[in-house]
């Protein structure tokens, strides 16, 4: 079942007087309890997706479905909507308040939405935040906590109000290496004890591969593979996501693609990954005879299936062949 | 087309080999540490960063520290150029070349700092100075240690752009016209501009992207080999640095606990902590790690209350009863490049069932129990008594 | 946990007290302050309002300091002790109240225009803009002679004219929290506009405003002082008035420098206090002073 949906969304932004075409028309879909990667390198749209889905930005096509129905940005229906859509960010030291105790950090939500027995509230989502004691955490302030707590305090904050679906920006980017894991196991039981989804932006493959169901690669404001992680990872279709996978650190063969992570206000033409393609350079679109299609014939936008699926018209003819 | 990553397990952790160090440099200690140790004042009291490490870098050597913040790990890298605040107590010895840096007069250690070795700092952002170009950032050591005619130093800048893949023209740039990937590029064009020997670079790849970091690594690892330069690199992911560096020394609460080859310390890590280090980032494929993310439990010691015996054993998925107070220091392995700091590796000491009521954590959760560490002690006599104190 | 809270406070306390004692000018513009705000709160009690009646005055018209008159008298005979005394209340008054209103207006408008972004954002820039480049002494001195006198008057006055460069500050450091993620989480969580302003806004500005209240102090009481001279006073006795009497009367001539250096000096200390305390009072609270003053 969808609990989440982009619906050909596209997001833009005035970028030094140009127009950036952040989000360039996506389809992609959350089910309850399932635990989806959106992946790609900064500057691809991932985050302005993920806060467009949290309604923090405004599509200016498309729209996000929630439980069937469109979001509805009337402040009221928003603040409903955020009791059921949570955020993570990727810094937890940021995220919260240091002003704040972790008591106040974490009732902040039922606060808002005027719920009763907050303390019950804020203790329970402490445990299941994996704080525990819980009443040992409530005074402390953020300072005093270490990083891997700082982020369990800025979950629970989001448990506090029961959602179903959580939205996390890189939630573990900025921790230590051994705290990384822990985190990521967090997540995961939540799903198994709670049934809570999870879409986690990242441009780590390797967190994909730790927790997620399906994965979906995103490039320049486009995804361009999608599917479910098994398959995506170990037998990846477009050259993008192959060249991700072959620079992780263990690879045999890495393929680093030269040059900057890619301008959002100047798409290319045909497939936008076309100037960084390393099967077109290397002549192989060509001897498929599909490298006038690489560059001048744009390809057809991902629907939010769940199964695998590739925006390239190279993988699409080798496919074909014997 | 073949795919790049195999979706079986026999994948190689590819990881440096001794062999594939520069030619021509011998096995010429140039960096050496004995028994440093940096104890920082504060308010509060004394907080020991650094407690007695004894490493040693052979010329064009590349050698990765690993651990999480708080390790001592940047400290170690800011003590090697005296660079620490002033709060800083350091004692021990570092030779640089044969000679002691903690030692050295001022002006000796200015020429050091830019002619022998240069530091590559995490952050970029912030170490470079928005106000200036960066052209002229490259070119002020140069200038103004009186290397170079202001003419030549522009000659240089842009040898030293092309040589870490920029267009001369982005001399003129200033830094936030430039992305994260290129500024980095920029640090590492600044610290090779007096042709030091010693670059020592802290988590120089920690905010880049995964493309990028790999450019960037890529750089790295041309350049020490194209110009026979020694490294140090800094980092909390050993994965990096396995597939940068030759060596390996793995740091928890200012202390070395496993060094060796890097294919050893990460492939076969003895340690428990390096272990799991070394699973935190998995292999992309292997089903071990799927929908299983591995960490470690508990939170890195208090510096100022240290836990007795084995720093680590509170966190320790492997713990037996004598840690908490047997002395550890590093002890050879099979292979005697690699050691380790654990009870498990010592020489006298039978590999015993870890208990296993220690791996569990509060706060883990969901987490699957870690694999034991492989006790090895192939070789030792079959004692089975555990001698909890050990003379140093 | 209300005891526990309390202790976290007083703890927090301490430490500022701590931090603050390090700041010797500080100190000492703390201790001139409590001195002048006793004095100024005792004077009724040592002294009778009466003394300032210039029918009743008792001493020779400008007479030297003397044992019945320390500081001399001024050109109706009256004690300058004594009219120092009371004229401290109603500087101090002036300067307190208007700084306090003007720290009222400032930091709403600064918090309201660094919340919204838009149209409401650049309306509220642009009238303080407007109040930033009015001569505040002009404008101050056309809104007394408009309103009439009086201490309310005056407070009115200053206060209405002075909070614009607040308003910049506060306007600034609303939009640096404002770029924390916490505020993004606090979105997230359902919070409003107003629960992020008094939740988040506010306690991150607060000591900003502690500071800068304190250094507006003292520019007020400049101020007041100044109004005074120029004949806008408040028609009690206050230290401006008196430097305006003694202009009016020659005391510079005559060679009375009692009757101008002495109200001259009050305002100089005490404004000279409000000034070290602020400062003293911004490094300690202001994280970012305080990385950079080590």
């Amino acid at each position: 079942m969808t609990l989440l949906e982009a619906r050909d969304l596209r997001v833009e932004f005035a970028s030094r007087g140009r127009r950036a075409r952040a989000v360039d028309g996506v389809n992609l879909a959350i089910g309850a309890g399932e635990i989806v990667a959106l992946v790609g390198e900064s500057g691809c749209g991932k985050t302005t997706l993920a806060r467009t889905l949290l309604g923090l930005e405004r599509p200016v096509s498309g729209s996000v479905v929630y439980g069937g129905a469109p979001l509805d940005y009337s402040s009221r229906a928003l603040k409903a909507y955020r009791r059921e859509v949570q955020l993570v960010l990727q810094d937890p030291t940021g995220s919260l308040n240091p002003r704040h105790n972790v008591y106040e950090a974490v009732a902040e939500g039922p606060r808002i939405h005027g719920l009763t027995d907050e303390r019950e509230r804020v203790l329970s989502a402490l445990s299941r935040a994996g704080l525990r004691p819980p009443e040992r955490f409530l005074l402390t302030y953020p300072h005093e906590l270490s990083g891997g707590q700082r982020q369990r305090v800025v979950i629970a904050g989001a448990l506090a109000l029961d959602p179903r679906l959580l939205v996390a920006d890189e939630p573990v980017a900025s921790l230590d290496a051994s705290v990384r894991g822990e985190i990521l196991a967090l997540l995961m039981r939540l799903r198994d004890e709670l049934g809570l989804s999870a879409l986690v932006v990242t441009h780590d493959l390797g967190l994909a591969w730790n927790i997620a169901d399906r994965v979906a690669v995103m490039y320049l404001g486009r995804i361009v593979e999608t599917g479910p992680v098994e398959q995506v990872l170990t037998s990846p279709s477009h050259p993008y996501t192959q060249a991700l996978l072959s620079v992780l650190p263990e690879s045999p063969a890495p393929v680093v693609l030269a040059g900057e992570p890619p301008d959002p206000t100047r798409i290319p033409g045909g497939c936008r990954f076309h100037p960084r393609c390393q099967v077109l350079a290397s002549g192989d679109a060509a001897r498929a005879g599909v490298d006038h299609a690489c560059r001048s014939e744009p390809l057809a936008v991902l629907s939010a299936s769940g199964g695998s699926q590739v925006a390239c018209h190279y993988a699409g003819v080798r496919e074909s062949l014997p | 087309m073949t795919v790049p990553v195999g979706g079986e397990m026999t994948v190689p952790r590819t990881t440096r080999q001794e062999g594939d160090r520069a030619p021509g440099s011998e096995n010429v200690t140039m960096l050496e540490l004995r028994d440093l140790t940096v104890t920082y004042r504060i308010a509060a009291g004394e907080v020991p960063a650094v407690r007695g490490v004894s490493l040693a870098l052979a010329r064009g050597e590349a050698l990765g520290i690993a651990g999480e913040s708080g390790s001592g790990k940047s400290t170690l890298a800011m003590a090697l150029l005296r660079l620490l605040p002033r709060d800083a107590r350091v004692s021990g010895e570092i030779l640089l070349d044969g000679e002691d840096v903690l030692t050295m007069p001022w002006g000796r250690l200015r020429a050091v700092r830019w002619a022998s070795a240069s530091i590559v700092f995490q952050g970029a952002h912030h170490a470079l100075n928005p106000v200036h170009r960066i052209g002229d950032q490259i070119a002020e050591p140069l200038l103004v240690h009186g290397l170079a005619s202001p003419a030549e130093s522009r000659r240089k800048v842009a040898e030293l752009l092309e040589q870490v893949g920029l267009p001369a023209w982005r001399g003129r740039s200033y830094s936030h016209e430039l992305s994260g990937g290129q500024r980095q590029r920029v640090m590492i064009a600044m610290a090779l501009a007096c042709e030091p020997h010693l670059i020592v670079a802290d988590e120089p790849t920690t905010a880049l992207d995964v493309m990028i970091q790999a450019q960037v690594l890529e750089l790295i690892r041309s350049l020490i080999a194209r110009r026979g330069l020694s490294l140090i690199m800094i980092s909390h992911d050993l994965s990096v640095l396995a597939a940068t560096c030759e060596r390996l020394a793995v740091m928890y609460a200012g202390r070395v606990v496993e060094t060796g080859p890097s294919g050893a310390v990460f492939g076969d890590a003895r340690h428990p902590y390096s272990r799991a280090l070394a699973d935190a980032f998995p292999l992309v494929g292997d089903p071990a790690s799927r929908r299983a993310p591995r960490g470690l439990g508990g939170d890195p010691p208090d510096p100022m209350d240290l836990p007795s015996g084995c720093s680590f054993h509170p966190r320790c998925p492997a713990a037996l009863p004598e840690c908490s107070t047997a002395a550890v220091e590093l002890w050879p392995t099979t292979d005697p490049r690699h050691t380790a700091a654990c009870v498990l590796v010592h020489p006298e000491t039978t590999p015993r069932l870890p208990h296993g009521g220690a791996a569990e954590d509060p706060g883990s959760g969901g987490a699957p129990p870690q694999q034991e560490p492989a006790p090895h002690a192939p070789g030792t006599p079959a004692s089975t008594t555990v001698r909890p104190e050990v003379a140093p | 946990m209300n005891q526990f809270t309390w202790s976290r406070r007083r703890t927090a306390l301490s430490r500022f007290w701590t931090e603050f004692r390090r700041h010797r000018a500080g100190l000492l513009g703390a201790v001139v302050l409590l001195v002048a705000v006793a004095l100024a709160v005792m004077t009724p009690f040592v002294s009778d309002p009466a003394d300032l009646d210039v029918t009743r005055a008792t001493g020779d018209k400008m007479a030297p300091p003397d044992l019945s008159f320390p500081l001399g008298t001024d050109e109706s005979g009256r004690s300058i002790l004594v009219m120092l005394l009371w004229g401290s209340r109603v500087s101090l008054l002036i300067g307190f109240m208007s700084a306090l209103l003007s720290m009222v207006i400032g930091t709403m408008i600064g918090v309201l225009a660094g919340h919204f972004r838009g149209w409401l954002s650049a309306v509220l820039m642009r009238i303080t803009d407007w109040f930033l480049v009015l001569p505040t002494l002009v404008l101050a001195l056309v809104l007394a002679a408009v309103l009439g006198g009086g201490s309310s008057t005056l407070i009115l006055a200053i206060g209405v004219t002075s909070w614009a460069s607040t308003a910049r500050l506060i306007r600034a450091q609303t939009l640096a929290v404002e770029a924390r993620p916490y505020i993004e989480r606090s979105k997230v969580l359902g919070a409003g506009h107003w629960h992020i302003m008094t939740r988040h806004v506010l306690p991150s500005v607060a000591p900003l405003v502690l500071a800068n209240t304190t250094l507006m102090v003292g520019t007020a009481i400049v101020l007041e002082s100044t109004l005074a001279f120029l004949g806008a006073g408040s028609g009690q006795v206050s230290w401006g008035g008196m430097l305006r009497g003694s202009y009016d009367w020659g005391a510079a001539t005559s060679g009375a420098w009692w009757y101008i250096l002495t109200p001259g000096f009050c305002i100089v200390a005490v404004v000279m206090a409000f000034t070290l305390c602020g400062r003293a009072l911004e490094a300690v609270l202001n994280p970012r002073l305080r990385e950079a003053g080590r």
